[in-house]
């Protein structure tokens, strides 16, 4: 809520960079809660499967991925099974995939919100991208369950699993804040961001291990953020393999950039959202 | 003296319009579709020519002060729902800089944050959080508004199977039950029914009692003059006339329907042609010309005649009919129903007919004129006149005729007698 002793507001036409009022984010803590609490309870409305459609989705992709590249292309999968190399790559990526297309349509959606009240918009594409966590934690549980299958145990690696989800959630945002914001302005983006989560997946190694990749071009797949996120989560997992963590580090760097631009780029077109959207 | 909450300061708002594009072949459209993502790439980051630009406000200054209730008036697109777009810090103002003191809460559109898949309660809390509140407030204030919007058995369904009368309520309540200092509202008194629209008036009014600074936009005229103690009249994005209400509402009425052309002045007529009527305009009862009548107020019909060969001895009989905009008949009145005769009429002059109640309710109607000389047809124009009809306290309840339910109003004394 705002605060109720008169304290004076300006309103200016504003020039140049735009800090992040980060008291008014802090007072508007409910909104983000309210919405996100929205959108996971809208999410699953009026359909018969309701939230197993949070495990049919990566489990059927998992199966055709296993049939397709794991049985008929002979994928390597450093040493493990197929299917749960793949589903460890799947669970993050479908995350990463659900929350960057929710929060990059998230400011479309919410036009009558927009151009009818006010409050920090920065809010909007990031209870989009919280909400698909629900179904991560969902999904999960079929990783734990396969681990208990297929009899893998985590090392201590484990340990960083919080720290890589919240780095894919900052990634997510970060690219969410652009893309969101630029399709308000530009409506091509929501015919890009479907077309932009394909090509991600593939320059990823969600089906394929980064070993892969000739040691050589690895720098060059360490420049997608995501690359580096999605190794070192399947390390941290399944328990098999070292995390690279050079790898993880550039993927690191990479979305504090992304985060920190889509900020400011976002700051900067907020101020027409309400009249070009 | 009240402290000022509300400073403008030369406000002005620059909005982008898009070029009107003329009529395109099929190939045309075609060629232009391939070309155009390369223009438009190519015109990214260029400034906005001049031409396709509109200032929606322009140097707006006023200032408001604690407790007071404010009225903006204006016709469309006359900047009313810009300038508080830009006091609810919805969108950015180009120029001018606003001050303004305590927490501020707008109306602009009840139950655009609703969704409609969710609870009335969830929406409840959804709602209010969007407009601001925490949820110890929404809780603390959550019986008051559900009894307030008269839902309390369908607090629990999905608000996509509510009827629109109670959605808009149910908005409305949330909306209403936001305490901030400044509540800035835009006609959002015109949802459900009359009796509904009362409650809404009487928590607006009491919203101003208890010391809190409105700013309230509507086109009723009716529930601006019962409510607001001060005015701004706004005309094309500039501040045209600031005072106490009532002589503002009536600036507006006198300026508000200006037609482009005169009907009377190249219209076919039929009849004998011994008197023609020239020009028409409507009055209040002290000579002021209007544009606009109110419904269940006196308004004279004035009828600007020439006499061409009428004798003196000769009867004229005036007549007005009005239609509505659909040029449906709803009454004739010939001046000799009541037995009224002219006779030695002026080479120039006004026949004039005060109606001391006008039974119309709020619209766009058209009138025309007949003369009888002699019983003989002498002039009828065939030209509809147009008039506008703005809402009004008709029952004179206090609470502003808002139904628009077909053109004609009534009143009258109800009873109940046992059989």
């Amino acid at each position: 809520m705002l605060d109720s002793n008169s304290n004076i507001t300006i309103i200016e036409p504003k020039k140049g960079l735009v800090a992040v009022d980060l008291k008014e984010l802090w007072n508007y803590r409910e909104l983000l809660y309210f919405l996100t609490k929205r959108d996971i309870k809208v999410r699953y409305k009026q359909t018969i499967l309701g939230g197993l459609w949070a495990i049919i989705q990566p489990v059927f992709t998992m199966v055709v991925f296993t049939i397709f590249f794991g049985r008929m292309a002979k994928m390597p999968s450093n040493d493990i099974p197929y299917p749960i190399f793949v589903y460890a790559g799947l669970l993050p990526w479908t995350y990463f995939a659900n929350a960057l297309s929710a929060s990059g349509e998230s400011l479309v959606g919410s036009a009558n919100l927009i151009t009818k009240v006010y409050f920090p918009r920065l809010i909007v594409p990031t209870a989009a991208s919280l909400a698909g966590l629900l179904d991560f934690f969902i999904a999960m549980l079929v990783l734990l369950g396969m681990m208990v299958y297929y009899q893998l145990v985590p090392s201590f690696q484990i340990l960083l699993f919080p720290f890589l989800l919240g780095l894919t959630f900052l990634c997510a945002v970060g690219a969410g804040l652009w893309l969101s914001a630029l399709n308000v302005q530009y409506r091509d983006i929501r015919y890009v961001i479907p077309f932009l989560i394909q090509i991600w997946m593939f320059v990823s190694p969600v089906i394929y291990p980064m070993s892969l990749v000739p040691e050589k071009y690895h720098w060059l797949l360490a420049l997608n953020p995501m690359a580096g996120v999605i190794g070192a989560f399947r390390s941290s997992l399944l328990g098999h393999h070292p995390i690279d963590w050079t790898l993880l580090g550039i993927s690191s760097l990479i979305i504090v950039i992304i985060l920190l631009s889509g900020v400011y780029y976002f700051r900067k077109m907020e101020r027409t959202f309400a009249d070009v959207i | 003296m009240a402290e000022t909450v509300i400073k403008v300061k030369n406000l002005s708002k620059r909005y982008r319009i898009g070029v009107r594009e003329g009529y395109k072949t099929f190939r045309e459209t075609l060629v232009d579709s391939v070309k155009a993502p390369f223009r438009r790439i190519a015109n990214i980051g260029k400034p906005v020519p001049k031409d396709e630009t509109i200032w929606a406000l322009k140097a707006v200054s006023f200032e408001v002060k604690k407790g007071e209730v404010l009225g903006i008036i204006g016709r469309n697109g006359a900047g009313k729902t810009t300038l508080l777009k830009i006091l609810s810090r919805i969108t950015e103002p180009t120029e001018g800089r606003i001050e303004l003191k305590g927490r501020v809460g707008s109306l602009l559109e009840v139950g655009s944050g609703f969704h409609p898949e969710l609870s009335g309660h969830e929406n409840i809390y959804l709602y209010g959080a969007i407009l601001g509140m925490d949820s110890y407030e929404i809780t603390k204030k959550f019986d008051e508004i559900v009894a307030f919007a008269e839902i309390e058995k369908f607090i629990d369904t999905p608000v996509k199977r509510y009827s629109s009368g109670m959605y808009m309520r149910l908005a409305f309540a949330v909306a209403a039950h936001l305490e901030p200092e400044i509540l800035l509202v835009d006609e959002v008194l015109a949802v459900g029914d009359a009796a509904f629209q009362k409650k809404c008036l009487g928590k607006m009014g009491k919203v101003a009692e208890e010391g809190r600074t409105v700013l309230f936009v509507s086109h009723n005229m009716g529930a601006i003059e019962s409510l607001c103690h001060r005015g701004i009249l706004l005309e094309s994005g500039e501040k045209a006339f600031e005072s106490e209400i009532h002589s503002v509402v009536s600036k507006y009425l006198s300026k508000s329907y200006e037609t482009l052309e005169d009907p009377l002045k190249n219209c076919a007529r039929l009849g004998n042609g011994k008197i023609h009527v020239v020009d028409f305009h409507l009055e209040s009862p002290d000579g002021e010309v209007l544009k606009a009548a109110r419904s269940g107020e006196p308004i004279v019909f004035c009828f600007k005649f020439e006499n061409r060969d009428c004798l003196s001895n000769e009867k004229v009989s005036f007549c007005f009919s009005v239609y509505t905009d659909k040029e449906f008949a709803l009454f004739h009145y010939y001046s000799h129903f009541s037995n009224i005769y002219f006779q030695d009429l002026p080479k120039q002059g006004w026949a004039k007919c005060l109606i001391p109640e006008l039974y119309l309710s709020p619209g766009n109607y058209l009138v025309m004129s007949y003369t009888l000389v002699s019983g003989e047809r002498a002039d009828w124009p065939q030209a509809f006149l147009p008039i506008t009809v703005v809402g009004a306290d008709f029952y004179g309840t206090g609470n502003p005729n808002l139904s628009s339910w077909g053109p004609m109003l009534v009143k009258g004394k109800w009873a109940v007698k046992e059989i």
